[in-house]
């Protein structure tokens, strides 16, 4: 590829006529070159280089060849973090894919409401993670929280202080927090299906499920491949959320990688250690976004374009 | 599929008539549709009544029921307590690291579309696409070093700086779509006057690229304004708080007082509701375009 670029240009700068074009506007693009490199590119090259070595987080880093690796890997919290997010990852999207796909195809259908649903629909989104842990800290209290306010016995349990229910709270906040965004996403790709194939489908006599299943879900394929790399990959990611409502507990019951990666180097001082779950935060990122992208069997650039 | 696109030739009565079959297909949709309105609704509403109660009033009234006494007492608690110094660094690391951000991007999107064919150009697009899908959890360990060595640690411009950083690939993106679809002729026209491309980007690009400048600019400022790592990691004294840190710390100090907490949050968020009302249109418009193909 790289050997064809060079006749590409000379080709195009006589055609229309503006030689060093490119060359003049080449420099608009260093500044966020250089922001991006300085804080991207070089901490993720310095994230594998951290992860070969032993710092506390203040003193010297000190090189110590995979000591950190063995350390990380031998750690038997490491197997139940990696559990602890799949977890919340499949459960997630598990919950928010058919209620978004669901919610999408009505938006779409109904014009009169979308404009005032979408507008409510995306408050949830302005808030900040803490926010909204914090909000519903309280209102899981069992005896000031939803429980008493609806007068609902089986909403009035110790929901942040048992193991299995703690889970269901994050996948229940995690889908208020997202469900609506995923919604407007469906319901902009069921708008641009042909309404000429209702129509075609009608004529041939197929009811209404069978033209949710043969119509609508095959033509929203990409949209439910982009939508559930965002989810997924997102998941890996959920730090805030974890932080402020359960802080990885009862126990570590929530305590999912990017939680342990935090406590590994912020707290437990074990910067080394962090910097190989940080490591492994990556490579299960492209390597889940690679495999939905296969999915899909398209390229990813046309997939993220206008996100 | 000959007959399909036959049939389908913009008859706008057809049309109607295909979408209310299609609704009426939907009922599970729209009852979930209105179900979860209530749901993304009660906590909200619960936040901005408890608010208004006072600490007495919250543990003795039903938890959903509207003040019977209402109070400004909880707002006077949380502005005594900092929160427009919290407020004011959310501000400025909101503004200073958005600004610079989508002004940068512009630039860069800039120069990779008029630039097409540069092989230096298409590298710096290759590596901002690849930037996508760094997350900043997973880097924060060589951010915070880096910070430290630039003896940044503990200030505002801490946070600025990586939020700059994370901006840039997403912003790139998105501007450079739209920067794409300016139709060619004009560029030539600008040349032809004799602008510069500096010119040219400035008094041709920027205003015709307004609505995904807005975006853009709403998207990151969301983001950043509601940033919870960077300031969590980069900084320690109460000084320098910016609001997500800031509303768990008073989680701590009000402990049970939960409508002081309840105000802190609606007064918090309050700015971000006012900029999207402004905004609104642009910002779902321009992030639900282009998922749907």
């Amino acid at each position: 590829m790289t050997t064809l670029a060079p006749p590409a240009v000379r080709v195009q700068e006589p055609t229309t006529a503006k030689g060093g074009r490119s060359g003049s506007v080449v420099w608009m693009a260093i500044p966020a070159l250089l922001m991006f490199i300085a804080f991207g590119v070089i901490p993720l090259l310095g994230v594998l280089g951290l992860s070969f070595t032993t710092w506390d987080g203040i003193g010297d880093i000190h090189p110590s060849g995979l000591d950190s690796w063995t350390a990380t890997l031998k750690d038997p919290e490491l197997p139940h973090a990696i559990w602890v997010t799949f977890e919340i990852m499949a459960l997630s999207w598990l919950v928010q894919t058919p209620i978004s796909i669901l919610i999408g195809v009505f938006l779409a259908a109904f014009k009169k409401y979308r404009g005032f649903l979408a507008v409510l629909y995306f408050i949830p989104l302005l808030l900040s993670s803490a926010a909204i842990s914090i909000t519903y800290k309280a209102l899981l209290d069992p005896n000031f929280g939803l429980g008493a306010g609806f007068g609902v016995e089986w909403l009035k349990q110790d929901w942040l202080g048992d193991s299995k229910l703690a889970v269901g709270v994050l996948i229940f906040v995690v889908s208020w927090q997202y469900i609506p965004f995923h919604s407007l996403i469906y319901q902009g790709a069921v708008r641009q299906i042909p309404t000429s194939m209702y129509e075609a489908s009608m004529i041939d006599g197929a009811g209404r499920l069978r033209q949710f299943f043969s119509i609508t879900l095959p033509q929203i394929k990409y949209t439910i491949i982009t939508s559930s790399t965002l989810m997924v990959v997102g998941s890996l990611t959920f730090f805030d959320l974890i932080y402020v409502l359960t802080g990885g507990g009862p126990g570590n019951a929530t305590r999912a990688l990017a939680l342990q990666m935090y406590q590994k180097g912020f707290m437990a001082n074990l910067m080394g250690p962090a910097s190989c779950i940080a490591v492994i935060l990556v490579l299960a990122g492209v390597l889940l976004a690679q495999l939905l992208r296969r999915l899909g069997g398209r390229g990813d650039e046309s997939q993220m374009e206008g996100v | 599929m000959a007959t399909v696109t036959v049939s389908g030739s913009g008859n706008a009565q057809r049309r109607r008539g295909a979408g209310y079959k299609l609704s009426k297909l939907n009922i599970f949709g729209g009852v979930f549709g209105w179900l979860w309105l209530f749901i993304v609704m009660i906590p909200i509403y619960w936040i901005v009544i408890t608010s208004f109660k006072t600490q007495a009033n919250y543990f003795i009234t039903n938890t959903f029921a509207p003040p019977s006494d209402p109070t400004m007492d909880n707002y006077k608690t949380v502005l005594d307590n900092e929160i427009v110094r919290y407020f004011l660094n959310s501000v400025v690391v909101t503004l200073g690291a958005v600004v610079p951000a989508v002004l940068i991007s512009f630039m860069a999107a800039y120069a990779i579309i008029r630039g097409i064919g540069n092989r230096f150009l298409r590298l710096t697009n290759s590596l901002f696409l690849l930037g996508l899908a760094i997350p900043l959890q997973a880097v924060i360990i060589p951010v915070y070093l880096i910070i430290i060595r630039l003896k940044l640690y503990d200030t505002l411009l801490a946070i600025v700086l990586p939020s700059i950083a994370f901006a840039i690939p997403l912003s790139v993106l998105v501007l450079s779509n739209f920067i794409r679809d300016v139709p060619r002729e004009l560029f030539e026209s600008m040349r032809m006057d004799g602008a510069t491309e500096w010119g040219t980007l400035w008094r041709l690009a920027f205003p015709l690229t307004r609505p995904a400048l807005v975006t853009v600019t709403i998207y990151n400022a969301l983001g950043i304004w509601n940033g919870f790592l960077l300031p969590l990691v980069l900084t320690q004294s109460a000084d320098q708080r910016t609001i997500p840190l800031a509303l768990v710390n008073f989680q701590g100090q009000f402990g049970v007082n939960t409508p002081a907490i309840a105000a802190s949050i609606t007064l918090t968020t309050l700015p971000i509701i006012i900029l999207y009302a402004i905004g609104r249109r642009q910002l779902l418009s321009g992030l639900t375009a282009g998922f749907g193909k």
